[in-house]
């Protein structure tokens, strides 16, 4: 049997919200934001906390945005990248609408569409809001060191992105249509090294590409865009490579989130990662690209690596993910 | 069918060496030896200064200078000055004693938010901690040697 999930009802993505950083505001997405925060803390007392409110006004906003009520929400699907992933379930807390906890690291939104287009294709509910969320300094403190450490930052590593990103997914007759989708396999290519998620992540990727590929009969030609989730300039110039060794050729067409996200500034060095920065890309930049027509089919490929500090710090290797989603209008 | 289809893992780890973004060894190096030696400068400064004025001498004098670097360094990272420093030095700032200043301070300061005591307190020697035991340690392991050969 395929493995290829096709949509008989094409869900839709009614409408998106975002909010994030400064720097990523000030990067190439500013301009496509729906918000941009200066302050880390957002106002609050931790960076948890600011995360946790970053992620509610997105959720509020894209509720607003598509005109609904909280009583309209069927389900709230997400997560994070923080430990039993509190930024999701604490700000589902602050809501009427039930909650499905997902995790898949930075590919976290990938997994949230996935699930939330299959619950409102087969029309078990009337619409599935998708949000996931990251914080450069929450995740700086779980992963790496304290902030205030004077450390060099190594040439390979990316940038986490503070933002959280929104969709809500509903039968609807406007909007960009959730065609097909693949769900990804766990794949582990030995990558040690913590700061290189590109080089760990972009096995899964290639490894999901060639897969929708083959069971879907498509080409990479077929799309205006291959979005990859946050691989960084690194993991992109692999993922090119390794897809070419399958036999596909994405070199036209392949942008990456975390490629995109930055203006390289400072040391982001490889570019943005991160469960917000598919997130924030995709649901900014890309889905008012794609209402524009600017790109009218493409794949979006959140790649995540599923390692915690344990795991590391025990030696073992860093497995990815990557789903897949196409996505037309 | 094989897990891993395109290569295996020993292939894959030589081939992203090809990848790899160059570090700047050159500059690297110069940019630690200047911010490690100027730091290291600042301390004999501080130790002329005392046993010239204040006229302290032998671990007096050494403690003195050390226990100012300590105050500098923690001031530094309080001001969020020193992993700027450090982000561009590596471990010309990272050697001196500011250094070691800068990761007990960094970590006490980013635990605040779970408390004084499980959080500031317990999470303080995080990174200085293993630093602390195998100096502890190996300082023992050396008077146990010196005294052997000393009897």
């Amino acid at each position: 049997m395929s493995r290829l999930i096709v949509f008989k009802n094409k869900p839709k993505i009614i409408s998106t919200a975002t909010v994030c950083g400064k720097k990523e505001g000030s990067g190439n997405l500013g301009n496509y934001v729906d918000e941009i925060v200066a302050d880390e803390y957002f106002g609050e007392e931790s960076f948890e906390f600011a995360e946790r409110k970053m992620l509610q006004s997105t959720i509020k906003k894209v509720i607003e945005k598509a005109g609904y009520k909280e009583d309209d929400i069927g389900v709230y699907i997400g997560g994070d990248l923080l430990d039993q992933i509190i930024s999701s379930s604490f700000a589902a807390r602050e809501f009427a609408f039930p909650f499905l906890g997902v995790y898949t690291a930075c590919s976290t939104m990938g997994e949230s569409m996935l699930i939330g287009a299959l619950l409102a294709d087969g029309g078990y509910l009337k619409s599935a809001l998708c949000a996931t969320c990251s914080h450069f300094s929450t995740a700086e403190r779980q992963y790496r060191f304290p902030l205030e450490q004077g450390t060099t930052r190594p040439a390979q590593s990316q940038w986490t992105v503070t933002g959280a990103g929104a969709n809500l997914i509903s039968l609807a007759n406007e909007g960009i249509s959730i065609t097909s989708a693949l769900i990804g396999k766990v794949v582990d290519y030995g990558v040690t090294d913590a700061n290189n998620m590109g080089a760990a992540m972009a096995p899964a990727a290639a490894d999901s590409i060639r897969d929708f590929f083959v069971v879907s009969g498509k080409t990479p030609d077929d799309y205006d865009l291959i979005l990859t989730g946050d691989l960084g300039t690194l993991g992109s110039r692999i993922l090119k490579d390794l897809v070419k060794k399958t036999g596909f050729n994405i070199d036209n067409n392949h942008v990456d989130c975390g490629e995109l996200i930055y203006n390289i500034m400072e040391d982001e060095y490889q570019g943005g990662s991160g469960a917000g920065c598919s997130a924030v890309v995709f649901n900014s930049y890309v889905y008012q690209m794609m209402m524009a027509k600017k790109y009218r089919k493409i794949l979006f490929v959140p790649t995540g690596a599923l390692l915690s500090t344990l795991s590391t710090q025990q030696g073992e290797s860093i497995p990815g993910i990557a789903n897949v989603i196409e996505l037309q209008i | 069918m094989t897990k891993n289809p395109i290569m295996t893992n020993e292939e894959y780890k030589e081939y992203v060496k090809r990848f790899m973004p160059k570090t700047n060894e050159k500059r690297s190096l110069l940019n630690s030896f200047l911010v490690g030696g100027f730091i290291c400068s600042i301390g004999q400064f501080i130790r002329y200064f005392f046993n010239l004025y204040l006229k302290l001498q032998g671990d007096s004098l050494a403690a003195a200078t050390s226990v100012v670097l300590i105050f500098l360094g923690v001031l530094l990272t309080g001001l969020g000055v020193y992993d700027r420093i450090g982000k561009h030095a590596g471990g010309g700032s990272i050697v001196p004693i500011t250094g070691f200043a800068n990761s007990v301070a960094s970590p006490a300061m980013e635990f605040v938010s779970e408390g004084y005591v499980y959080g500031m307190a317990a999470k303080m020697f995080v990174v200085a901690g293993p630093i602390i035991v195998f100096g502890v340690f190996s300082s023992a392991l050396v008077g146990l040697i010196y005294y052997i050969f000393g009897l």
